[in-house]
């Protein structure tokens, strides 16, 4: 679809009237699908928090400065504070709240946080944790990172060491200083 | 003291872990209310002058604005003790970021463009944003923060530092630091009937509570402050700030909840920050390395509104023997946000001035710097005369020399390599003071054989909850699965904050003496409980504000690896390792993640983290969290947290100093010593990025006195 | 951000007649910077185009052994693509070296090239700039820019390009393929970004209506040893205080037969290194070749107040990469370009 109902209406002089400001959107949000008439300068983050009351994912920047409003897209990473939702028609997205199995056992990764102590304030661990959980996937899908060998051939996966995980992790901030103990619980799931 | 049952000192999970790692827990935000409306201040954008003329027409004309305030039309407040506090009562700009409107709309988008919309018009004046060590208005105050005396003198140690063999005459630079907690300054208010509800994300509900029942003049018993969840706040929400004057008077004015979210970029010149502090330190020793005369002189800013004085030259009155020492702090009032509180505010700066001319000192006397300072221990507090309550700090120099590998160290710099790298290694102490304030508690024991405690203490990420339970089923003699804490709620029993290191230390001290009221009471009768349990409330005023007869300090000792490039100037830290003797450590789990957070923090301000006083414009360059770079991932390696055993019967029932702070200080000091032991290069202006590395690598290079 | 009309094009047409039809309109890929911006108030388009889904998702292997990248690949997948891996290496690296694995997932090969500059002046409505409002002033000049431009700034500008990838595409001596829905044409990567001279709220060559449909990198810089070297205020998740690009080939006797040098954050493009390439040229790959080579590229910097450290830094990280690059031809068996 083309996202906005009336673009035949559209004019020189005002474009932004003409094709309208909101448009109808559907997302699967942790397997459920959600229709929305969206205001187009609505966030995914915002509609996360707003329309949905799924406030796991966190609003610490709302710049892509620092990592915790982090969810899954389509199985990737991605700062939700600067995806427009209208662009994400059809997508599907997982956020921390999503991340348990459907007994409500938390993912292991969530677990590997509590027995780290992987937090304090908790306010960029939902980030974190969806961070981690599509860097392990990137790094599975043999996408290199700054820190890898140029020389490891390409294509095939990649060993995380801890200066791997750091690395790939370093989008998300954390002003506690949780990291040593981010990256103990990142190592405990692979 | 009653028997244990373990609790304390276990190293028990976060209670509120799991909710945390699955996003169930919910901050100030968060919290869904009917009809909740955002609200997005304006800031000025002038760094000294008046707003001539606010035109709101634009902004109100949109669609889903519900209410424009200006200093015109705000509700009117009592005056607060806190001048930040007074938002949109007048046309005065004291610094650029100062907010001058607050836009109310139904949407976060609706308020971001309307505030966009609103023009303001300033009739501007010529500002001084320009911090100078001999800046002319440069002034010593009464008090320095904490109430300290500006100044402190004994001996003469002009005449010390005149003849003393070994000297040293330094200066240093520590510049405006941002706490930059991660959740945003951020508040929820509604009306509730002729109740007052607000969530906030402060430091300490209490508080927040009494200054809106004076601001607004509405009854503290009608008014109830949630802080459950706390995302950070590094001193930045130890008092109200001005989202949560906003957020009130928006739902006031709008008849709806608000929440005020501070832009990220609106929180430097809002929330407080780390003042610049300018260091002059002289050290004077005898050969044998004893101290015979030291000054330690800092010069810092303050707002024009507002009076807040860093107290850095403070640590130096506590850590060493001198027969002569003279401290003080001048400040100069310019037209900058006002300073505040962050992360052990005085010490943080002081530590690392004086932890670093330590080091200046052993290379100028040719002695290993961990056997300077041993050296120079007294065995009182120097400026009080007092005797220590505890005092490990030669303890956790050793103990950490020994894990750290710190003996066999080649202390001549630059011998060093890694390939193109320069390596070396750095050590520094660390204080900071017991704080402990009055807290008053409910203990209560129900029929099933489960307890509540209850208090309105605050978790800002330091595991309130769980300790508090851990303090609770001690005292109580319980296990800890039968305690449960309830906390971050202004109807709760009243509590300080969490900070300067106090909070648990205040709190548990009440929990604990309502917990052994309550288990008196239970020994004493005999039969089921009844149906509402049996209660038992403490307030531990007049015993927790007491004078001391003993100076009371945790120390620690700080050692860093670092790797300096010679191409690009860039420090990377290879490893850090703290030891802490901090009275008896509650729980270890915790306790351990706060020590390396505080470390972590450390890291940024000696590697990563500075801003910069722009004085064209008068407003913070790094606004945002792209330019003010906290510590990555990637610049965090391997940090080890470590304890000393500390038995003082001198501090609370449970024996504990405070911990939050104390890993933040004397951690820069140490890694700014290891860069001087890899590249022979002696920086003294934080924070060590590779403009100013590089331009040090390129002098030649000097060592021993202040090389 | 004040109401704006969507469209998401199907095709490279469509979007090219979205774009002609709306002078306010922009093109939407990752959002990583534009909706960054919009949130300031520094872009407010009147109609944002999603270009996002056009069917220029690939990195393809032309006829004539070089590589199609198309403008909509995003960041990460093109660091990781084989293709650039093994024969690109310098624009894999460079990608790596900046923003963070969630940006990197976002943004798309077109939409960094159009980032715009991170000068916090330019972002700040408050402040006079020439770039997001002619006519205005710099505040940079006389505020503060520590982290602004060396090289070919004007008295209008003193802002920087913020991009790694860029940098890397311009020593390889990339071309930007642009199409307005009627006609395609090329421009050489290095001379895509402009200089700020009197129009610096032109950061780039494209016209109006024209869109970047793909990046070409070329069959003759394919597979020589090549690297990029970024320098930062912390160690990952920053911009460049200044970085270089770099494709080097030695001859059997030891002289560069091919150099392809760039800078980054130095200037309001990526700085192509092309007086120092001619020096190079032909010269021994020794250390003292590249030292003095680069030292004539970098005769031609101005430093402003608080910024003269990027030169020597530039000097340092130019040298060193050439030198490293040169030393991977003596040492066969460490190279994987040279097989």
């Amino acid at each position: 679809m083309a996202g906005h109902p009336d673009k035949g209406g559209a004019t020189h002089d005002d474009s932004a009237r003409a094709t309208g400001h909101r448009s109808e959107v559907t997302l699967t949000v942790n397997g459920t699908p959600h229709t929305l008439l969206l205001d187009h300068r609505r966030v995914l983050l915002d509609v996360l928090r707003e329309d949905l009351d799924l406030t796991g994912s966190k609003k610490g920047c709302d710049h892509g400065q620092c990592g915790a409003c982090t969810v899954l897209v389509d199985g990737r990473r991605v700062n939700g504070c600067l995806l427009l939702a209208v662009t994400l028609d059809g997508s599907e997205v997982v956020t921390v709240e999503g991340l348990a199995d459907g007994t409500g056992e938390p993912h292991p990764l969530q677990k590997a946080f509590l027995d780290r102590d992987a937090f304090q304030c908790g306010y960029c661990t939902p980030g974190q944790i969806c961070s981690a959980v599509g860097m392990l996937a990137e790094a599975a899908a043999g996408h290199p990172s700054h820190v890898t060998d140029p020389a490891a051939p390409s294509g095939r996966p990649v060993r995380l060491d801890a200066a791997e995980i750091r690395e790939r992790l370093s989008g998300n901030l954390c002003r506690c200083g949780a990291y040593p103990h981010i990256v103990e619980a990142v190592e405990d799931v692979i | 003291m009653t028997g244990t049952g373990g609790a304390l000192g276990a190293p028990a999970e976060r209670r509120e872990g799991r909710q945390k790692v699955t996003g169930g827990a919910r901050y100030a935000a968060e919290h869904p209310l009917p009809g909740r409306a955002h609200a997005w201040p304006v800031p000025a954008g002038v760094a000294r002058g008046r707003v001539t003329a606010v035109h709101t027409r634009a902004a109100q004309d949109m669609p889903g604005v519900l209410a424009v305030l200006t200093h015109d039309n705000a509700p009117r407040i009592a005056e607060p003790d806190d001048p930040t506090l007074a938002v949109l009562q007048s046309p005065d700009v004291p610094h650029r970021g100062w907010p001058v409107a607050l836009v109310v709309a139904r949407t976060l988008e609706e308020a971001r463009a309307a505030a966009g919309a609103v023009h303001v018009e300033y009739a501007a004046e010529e500002h001084d944003v320009h911090l100078t060590a001999g800046h002319p208005e440069a002034y010593e105050p009464e008090k320095a923060n904490g109430g300290f005396p500006a100044r402190r003198e004994w001996g003469d140690p002009d005449a010390a530092l005149a003849s003393a063999p070994v000297a040293v005459d330094v200066s240093y630079q520590v510049p405006p630091l941002h706490n930059h907690p991660m959740e945003p300054h951020t508040s929820t208010a509604h009306g509730d009937g002729d109740r007052l509800v607000v969530h906030t994300s402060s430091q300490g509900g209490t508080t927040v509570r009494a200054v809106l029942a004076a601001l607004f003049e509405h009854p503290e018993d009608r008014i109830t402050v949630v802080a459950d969840h706390v995302g950070g706040g590094f001193g930045s929400k130890g008092t109200p700030r001005p989202d949560v004057v906003l957020a009130v008077m928006a739902a006031r004015a709008t008849g709806r909840p608000v929440t005020v979210a501070l832009p990220r970029r609106h929180m430097p010149s809002v929330v407080g920050h780390r003042a610049p502090t300018l260091h002059r330190l002289r050290l004077a020793a005898g050969t044998d390395g004893r101290l015979t005369g030291l000054t330690h002189e800092i010069v810092t800013h303050t707002s024009r509104i507002k009076e807040f004085v860093e107290q850095a030259a403070v640590p130096a009155r506590v850590m060493y023997a001198t027969p002569a020492s003279r401290t003080v702090h001048r400040a100069v009032r310019l037209d900058v946000p006002s300073p505040s509180w962050m992360r052990a505010p005085g010490e943080s700066p002081g530590m690392y001035a004086l932890e670093s001319a330590m080091d200046e000192l052993a290379g100028a006397l040719g002695m290993d710097p961990v056997e300077l300072r041993v050296r120079n221990e007294p065995d009182r507090e120097p400026d009080s005369g007092k005797p220590f309550s505890s005092r490990h700090l030669t303890e956790c120099l050793r103990e950490g020399a020994r894990r750290f590998g710190w003996d066999g160290r080649d202390p001549r710099p630059r011998t060093r390599t890694e390939g193109p790298l320069l390596l070396g290694t750095g050590v520094a102490a660390a204080t900071y003071p017991v704080l402990v304030g009055p807290s008053t508690a409910e203990a209560r024991a129900l029929p099933d054989g489960s307890f509540v405690v209850r208090v309105n203490a605050t978790d800002i990420g330091t595991g309130a909850r769980t300790v508090l339970a851990q303090v609770a089923a001690d005292a109580l003699g319980v296990p800890l699965e039968r305690v449960r804490s309830e906390i971050g709620d202004s109807d709760l029993p009243s509590a300080p904050l969490a900070g300067g290191s106090s909070g648990t230390a205040s709190w548990g001290w009440s929990v604990h003496r309502a917990c052994t009221a309550l288990a008196e009471r239970l020994a004493a009768r005999t039969g089921p409980l009844p149906e509402e349990g049996v209660t038992a409330h403490a307030d531990t005023a007049g015993l927790a504000d007491a004078d001391s007869p003993y100076a009371r300090h945790a120390f620690g000792a700080h050692f860093a690896e670092v790797a300096v490039d010679p191409v690009t100037g860039e420090v990377r830290v290879r490893r850090m390792l703290g030891v802490f003797a901090a009275g008896r450590i509650l729980n270890a789990r915790t306790a351990r993640s706060q020590f390396i957070g505080g470390m972590t923090m450390g890291l940024g301000m000696a590697l990563t983290e500075g801003s910069t006083m722009d004085a064209a414009f008068g407003d913070f360059t790094e606004a945002d969290l792209a330019s003010y770079h906290v510590p990555a991932h990637a610049d965090v390696p391997a940090i080890e947290a470590h304890w000393i055993d500390e038995e003082d019967t001198h501090l609370n029932p449970m024996g504990s100093k405070g911990i939050g702070e104390i890993g933040n200080v004397g951690s820069a000091a140490a890694i700014g010593n290891a860069v001087h032991h890899a590249t022979g290069v002696r920086y003294r202006e934080l924070p060590l990025t590779p403009d100013k590395v590089l331009a040090g690598l390129a002098r030649p290079v000097t060592s021993g006195r202040g090389g | 951000m004040e109401p704006f009309g969507y469209v998401r094009a199907g095709t490279v047409r469509e979007a090219a007649e979205a774009l002609a039809e709306h002078p306010g309109a922009r093109c939407l890929g990752g959002g990583t910077n534009l909706v960054d911006l919009m949130k300031l108030g520094v872009e407010r388009p009147g109609l944002l185009v999603d270009v996002s889904r056009l069917p220029l998702d690939t990195v393809e292997e032309l006829p004539d052994g070089s590589v199609r990248v198309g403008a909509t690949v995003r960041n990460s997948d093109l660091a990781a693509h084989p293709l650039v891996r093994d024969r690109y290496a310098v624009l894999s690296q460079a990608l790596l070296a900046g923003a963070s694995g969630q940006l990197r997932n976002a943004a798309t090969t077109g939409g960094n090239l159009l980032q715009r500059t991170r000068c916090p002046h330019f972002q700040d409505l408050s402040k006079p700039c020439n770039k997001r409002t002619p006519g205005t002033g710099c505040a940079a000049r006389e505020g503060t820019h520590r982290d602004h431009a060396v090289l070919g700034h004007s008295e209008q500008c003193v802002a920087t390009h913020p991009s790694d990838m860029a940098v890397a595409l311009a020593a390889l001596d990339a071309r930007v393929e642009l199409d307005d829905g009627r006609t395609t044409r090329a421009v050489p990567a290095d001379r895509f970004h402009r200089l700020p001279g009197d129009q610096p709220e032109r950061d780039t060559e494209i016209r109006p209506g024209e869109l970047i449909t793909g990046v070409v990198l070329p069959a003759a810089t394919a597979s020589l040893p090549s690297a990029y070297r970024k320098a930062r205020d912390r160690a990952s998740y920053a911009f460049a205080l200044a970085s270089v690009a770099a494709v080097l080939s030695t001859a059997e006797d030891g002289t560069v037969a091919h150099v392809g040098l760039a800078f980054g954050a130095l200037a309001h493009k990526p700085w192509r290194a092309e007086r120092a390439e001619a020096a190079l040229r032909g010269a021994p790959a020794t250390e003292d070749a590249f030292a003095h080579a680069v030292e004539r590229e970098l005769q031609a910097a101005r430093p402003l107040r608080d910024n003269g450290y990027k030169v020597p830094l530039a000097r340092n990280l130019a040298v060193d990469v050439l030198t490293r690059l040169a030393a991977r031809r003596t040492r066969p068996g460490t190279l994987q370009e040279d097989s």
